[in-house]
């Protein structure tokens, strides 16, 4: 069942989100696809996640609500411009998917997954998780209300079982 | 060499509905010298923010013009944005970069553009073409002209005199800054 994907979408356009900010992963791509698609979002590709974080609060200060996609290697590079969000009371919708955990098999994505939401929530990110797809829609709508209603930073984590894990075409070592 | 407040002064003067972001430090402090305006976004952090919040704000207000005041050493670690910006292509989106050469708020030490980097060619090779490096007066003139109403997405770094100007702290308060920003930009007043 992939229509969490979907949901998400759904979710996007129900918040009236206009701008969506993202460095690409595998696990967002069909809602990149869908955003690009789409005539009354703008798909803002970036160089770095951090670019994101400054881009959706000019969108605010512009009257416009976004969204940030991004893996969570990429939460890593938005540490100090997360202090923008916070100390201005931006809100900001980051929706997180996960790597490092759930059948990883690159090792070099473990630092950054064992510590997403440690980091987040030090950046004072309000975290969600979504480990199933019945609820995912409704965790990413949750997130849309909690950031905008109190002009804060919320985070969804959609983990790596929810996504199903990057598959290594050579044999497993084990 | 070209004085920065001066020029900040010339640019922000009739500035019509232009909105304006200003990257932290001593750029913040030379919009605000101009005269305050709730439509004056100021960083006091955030370094590498100042690029991509106007390109925000371009995004979501394609009729109003978008003016990003920053340092070469803000627009150095954004370097990435101009790639978005060039991709973006906002026709009403201009950035102004006050290049002293030298990190001011922290003891002049020098950025690479004394050392031979070139952000005006920077952002053209990011995509930005309508790029330019100001440094004599005929060419401040015309590049203010550029920069209020030429058709964007243009980038024009100044290059300015190292010395700092005399103190000139805009308001610090990071919600304040954002709803009176919005209340004078949208008309909206949040709650």
């Amino acid at each position: 069942m992939d229509n969490w994907r979907d949901g998400i979408f759904e979710a996007i356009k129900a918040a009236g989100v206009t701008q969506v900010a993202y460095v690409p992963d595998a696990g967002h791509s069909r809602l990149i696809e869908r955003s690009i698609e789409d005539n009354d979002l703008r798909a803002v590709s970036l160089t770095t996640e951090e670019e994101g974080v400054a881009l959706l609060a000019g969108a605010w200060l512009g009257g416009a609500k976004g969204v940030l996609l991004l893996q969570s290697s990429g939460v890593g590079n938005c540490v100090n411009m997360l202090s923008l969000a916070r100390t201005c009371a931006f809100p900001l919708v980051m929706l997180v998917t996960m790597r490092g955990e759930w059948g990883e098999f690159n090792s070099w994505q473990k630092p950054m997954g064992a510590t997403t939401r440690a980091h987040l929530e030090l950046c004072g990110a309000t975290c969600y998780r979504c480990d199933r797809p019945e609820d995912v829609r409704e965790t990413v709508e949750s997130a849309f209300r909690f950031a905008y209603f109190t002009n804060s930073i919320a985070a969804v984590l959609l983990g790596q079982r929810l996504i199903g894990a990057k598959v290594f075409e050579e044999p497993a070592p084990c | 060499m070209l004085n920065r407040r001066e020029a900040i002064s010339r640019l922000l003067a009739d500035r019509g509905d232009m909105l304006v972001v200003a990257g932290l430090g001593q750029s913040c402090f030379d919009c605000f010298a101009a005269g305050d305006d709730p439509r004056n976004f100021y960083l006091w952090g955030a370094m590498g923010g100042a690029v991509p919040a106007g390109l925000g704000i371009a995004l979501a207000q394609p009729e109003r013009r978008v003016l990003v005041v920053t340092g070469d050493g803000d627009a150095l670690m954004s370097a990435g944005a101009f790639a978005t910006v060039g991709a973006e292509a906002p026709e009403n989106l201009a950035i102004c970069i006050l290049d002293n050469e030298r990190y001011g708020e922290t003891g002049g030490q020098v950025t690479h553009t004394a050392r031979g980097a070139d952000l005006a060619a920077m952002a053209a090779a990011g995509g930005v073409g309508k790029a330019r490096t100001v440094r004599t007066e005929a060419e401040l003139a015309d590049a203010i002209g550029a920069l209020r109403s030429g058709a964007g997405p243009l980038v024009a770094v100044v290059k300015v005199a190292p010395e700092s100007e005399p103190g000139a702290l805009p308001p610090q308060d990071g919600p304040h800054l954002k709803r009176r920003f919005r209340t004078a930009a949208l008309g909206v007043e949040d709650k």
